[in-house]
């Protein structure tokens, strides 16, 4: 069942990336979703975890905190480029723990983190993330853990 | 006409923070605080040089396509970034912290 949903979206994604309508086309196209789907229940990687459409509800107020985390701390770092004169940052490891319970919401949570400016994760241990920060502001701000709460983290009912 | 406008404003704006994060490559002390410079030309520059192309394609399957770059662009930036750093960190690279901070916080 997951399979036949996972085919349907892949040849959406094939439809819309070429565009054509020919039936011979689509035929081959049809083919190799069928190609690409065989191979994938081989593998054994249809699952929750390489597919999470079980958190597409949380998604899209995610990436409205996402974005203007983005735009806040792009603003910031920049600023700080501008201006720096050898001072002006002040950078620091820090220790985050990580209240996620699955492991994608751990990776999501550490992305996260990477893509706002001014902050990347250089450790990540299992409920625990070392985080390198550009200013001591950015690290005081991870440390509230307002961006753990955002991060869409569910774990799967079978 | 006001797509244009908006359109060429992102197109500059992206280019000028491309060149922004350029200068902070140089200026930044050390390879963990330079990673942060990267870090704006990654997303926000990115983002804006995206937009700026997406508004000259209009509604159409180029504009998806970049949407799409755009996506992937999202996803694996921040794992490359991530190994870089991580494997700095296990190469024996120590970061240049800011002593007076640190010593606060522990």
């Amino acid at each position: 069942m997951m399979a036949f949903k996972y085919g349907v979206l892949l040849f959406v994604f094939w439809f819309l990336l070429s565009g054509h309508f020919e039936p011979l086309l689509l035929l081959l196209g049809l083919a190799s979703v069928m190609l690409t789907i065989f191979l994938m229940k081989r593998m054994n990687v249809i699952d929750h975890e390489s597919y999470p459409l079980h958190l597409s509800s949380r998604f899209p107020a995610f990436l409205v905190y996402i974005f203007r985390e983005i735009g806040k701390a792009n603003i910031d770092v920049i600023k700080r480029i501008v201006t720096y004169r050898g001072k002006f940052i002040s950078p620091q490891l820090v220790e985050i723990t990580l209240p996620q319970k699955t492991d994608l919401g751990r990776a999501i949570y550490a992305n996260a983190i990477t893509l706002t400016p001014g902050t990347v994760s250089v450790e990540l241990a299992k409920d625990k993330i070392i985080v390198h920060a550009l200013t001591k502001e950015a690290a005081d701000d991870l440390s509230t853990g307002n961006m753990a709460k955002a991060i869409p983290d569910q774990a799967i009912n079978k | 006409m006001i797509i244009d406008v908006l359109s060429w404003l992102s197109l500059i704006g992206g280019g000028l923070i491309g060149i922004i994060g350029a200068i902070g490559i140089h200026r930044f002390p050390d390879f963990y605080s330079r990673q942060h410079a990267t870090g704006i030309a990654d997303t926000l520059c990115a983002m804006l040089i995206l937009l700026g192309l997406g508004l000259q394609a209009g509604l159409s399957l180029a504009a998806f396509k970049l949407a799409l770059i755009f996506i992937f662009l999202f996803f694996t930036s921040p794992t490359a970034s991530h190994v870089l750093a991580n494997a700095a960190m296990h190469g024996g690279l120590k970061p240049k912290l800011d002593s007076v901070a640190t010593e606060e916080r522990s």
